[in-house]
């Protein structure tokens, strides 16, 4: 058997992801990939992998590991206190393990979703050119679900040369009030401007409704002037307007299809934003040009690529 | 569930020019509209567009190579996902307006689906059919008389998604067509028939959906570890039979 890591615990909901099922859509699988993407390219970066190596992403906490090799992990994402042996380790860190060390997560203080990277990469099967899990299709991961006790995670044995620290004015701080920018289109011209003034005028809060498919919204209802509309694509970050006329994000493990009238899509940078809350969070819309996005990201690609890390050499 | 194979020429009335406008849907996907009637193209669905949206994703993937990260074909609809580290986007717009302006007036009389028949069975009832009796309320007829109308027509598969193996198929009988639920439900179960205005589908897994219930289909529509995960394809034409509930549950069916 290939060395890894056993699951003693599996936490509240801890899933493979890898980057995500890209190109097949046209099957109707959803793409799946991690939540925060941000968090999770990071946690790559830290242990020196390709970024879209597959890791876990952990929802509140709680996950326990035995290593059964020599290897490096990074937790980065939702602030989780991260135990080796029983020592208290630091996030956004890559730290060595050794044969038969014992991994402890604690519980969320500020974000609920954390990236655990091991170096390598998990390698779990890939179903339709991906492992990402996506419980709802029962696709990727370990048979299709959330890790449970007694899984096996398999990783080749490798160490990074060093340890890798993100300084710490780099850290993201995951915050319950988000300004969600939007790039409009889809029905965008078909809302009356009364009710796009709505939109980006109204403050939303995160519902009980929220997962990896898409956040539920409650505030101003938005209401749309036509009845009927033919399913169509969805894109990430998506923002539907369902008849009740409470704006729905779509997210990760989107419908691919749907027939419901949409705003326009959340710029990415941000939904990964909005993936890290939960119910009560409060959520305002501002619109963002697409020229103005794109200059976004590749300003944050950049940064992600010039970020240097505080290194130390393994021992 | 039984197949048939067969060769069909859709007769298109050649009435009205493929009009078509391009959308953005989000920072790297756009959106072409397709449709034959003015302005802003309406809601349409007919058999001429379904095949010249399968041709226009098939000149997009081709042409564009790996630019292009994705394409959602849909009834009047192709969103193309593109790869915005690679191609600027109003280079790419520029390009796929240019790509189906030239497919669409290049006049095609009559093309073909190659498309096999299906007959699904539906236990339809109630009790796995929440929505029947508000659609037959709506209708103003009774429930045995929508889920005739249900079984009479004949469908075709106009695109996949939503969830995997979820087949759109149109269209159903104007009488039964109702619109979406104003909320979603949370949790529709694996199988469940649904409308939605003039489309009908099958739930392949259990997921949250708008669609109105009529009833359950035993037929495994998504299997992952099969050589065709999916057993219908684009064009491929569907067929309703009713069935009891014993032959439900002997199909494999669950309630």
């Amino acid at each position: 058997m290939m060395s890894g890591f056993y699951v003693e615990h599996p936490g509240m909901h801890t899933l493979i992801e890898d980057a995500g099922r890209i190109g097949k859509a046209n099957l109707g699988l959803t793409t799946g990939g991690p939540a925060d993407r941000m968090a999770f390219y990071w946690a790559n970066r830290l242990v020196e992998n390709a970024r879209g190596c597959a890791a876990l992403e952990v929802t509140y906490g709680g996950l326990k590991l035995h290593s059964s090799c020599n290897s490096s992990i990074a937790l980065t994402g939702a602030d989780i206190e991260l135990k080796i042996n029983n020592q208290r380790v630091r996030n956004w860190q890559s730290h060595i393990i050794e044969k038969g060390d014992f991994i402890e997560l604690g519980f969320s203080q500020n974000g609920i979703k954390a990236y655990l990277a091991i170096k390598g990469g998990i390698r779990v099967e890939e179903q339709f050119g991906s492992c990402a899990t996506v419980v709802r299709e029962h696709i990727g991961g370990i048979n299709g679900s959330a890790l449970i006790k007694g899984d096996w995670l398999p990783v080749e044995e490798q160490i990074c040369a060093h340890t890798n620290a993100l300084p710490e004015n780099a850290i993201p701080t995951y915050l319950t009030s988000l300004n969600l920018r939007v790039i409009t289109g889809y029905q965008y011209q078909q809302f009356s401007v009364h009710q796009r003034q709505r939109f980006f005028s109204s403050e939303y809060q995160v519902s009980s409704q929220w997962d990896r498919m898409g956040y539920r919204l409650q505030g101003e209802a938005i209401t749309f002037p036509k009845q009927n509309m033919l399913s169509e694509g969805i894109a990430y970050g998506a923002v539907q307007i369902p008849a009740d006329g409470q704006p729905i994000v779509l997210l990760n493990d989107r419908q691919t299809i749907g027939g419901y009238p949409k705003m326009g899509s959340v710029f990415s940078l941000d939904a990964y934003q909005l993936a890290q809350c939960q119910q009560g969070a409060k959520i305002r819309f501002e619109p963002i040009s697409i020229e103005n996005a794109h200059n976004e990201l590749y300003l944050a690609q950049s940064r992600f690529k010039q970020i240097e890390f505080i290194k130390k050499a393994a021992n | 569930m039984s197949v048939t194979s067969g060769t069909e020429p859709i007769s298109t009335k050649q009435s009205e020019p493929i009009r078509f406008y391009i959308e953005v849907a989000s920072e790297n996907s756009l959106m072409v509209y397709f449709g034959t009637n003015n302005a802003n193209l309406q809601p349409e669905i007919s058999l001429e567009l379904c095949a010249m949206i399968g041709r226009a994703q098939t000149l997009i993937k081709s042409s564009l190579g790996d630019t292009v990260l994705d394409t959602i074909p849909s009834y009047s609809s192709l969103m193309i996902t593109y790869d915005l580290w690679l191609v600027d986007h109003f280079h790419i717009r520029n390009r796929i307006q240019k790509l189906i302006k030239q497919l669409v007036s290049d006049s095609v009389s009559e093309h073909k689906l190659n498309g096999n028949t299906f007959t699904l069975p539906v236990y339809y009832d109630t009790c796995v059919g929440p929505d029947l009796p508000r659609i037959a309320k709506n209708a103003g007829i009774s429930i045995e008389e929508v889920i005739q109308l249900h079984v009479q027509q004949e469908y075709y598969v106009y695109t996949i998604g939503f969830a995997p193996g979820f087949a759109y198929l149109g269209e159903v009988n104007e009488t039964i067509a109702m619109p979406r639920l104003a909320t979603p439900r949370a949790t529709v179960a694996q199988g469940s028939v649904a409308i939605a205005d003039k489309q009908t589908a099958i739930y392949p897994a259990p997921s949250p959906g708008g669609w109105n219930i009529i009833g359950r289909c035993p037929t495994p529509m998504f299997n992952p570890n099969s050589e065709t995960p999916i057993p219908v394809a684009v064009g491929d034409k569907v067929r309703f039979k009713a069935i009891t509930e014993t032959q439900f549950l002997e199909l494999g069916g669950q309630l």
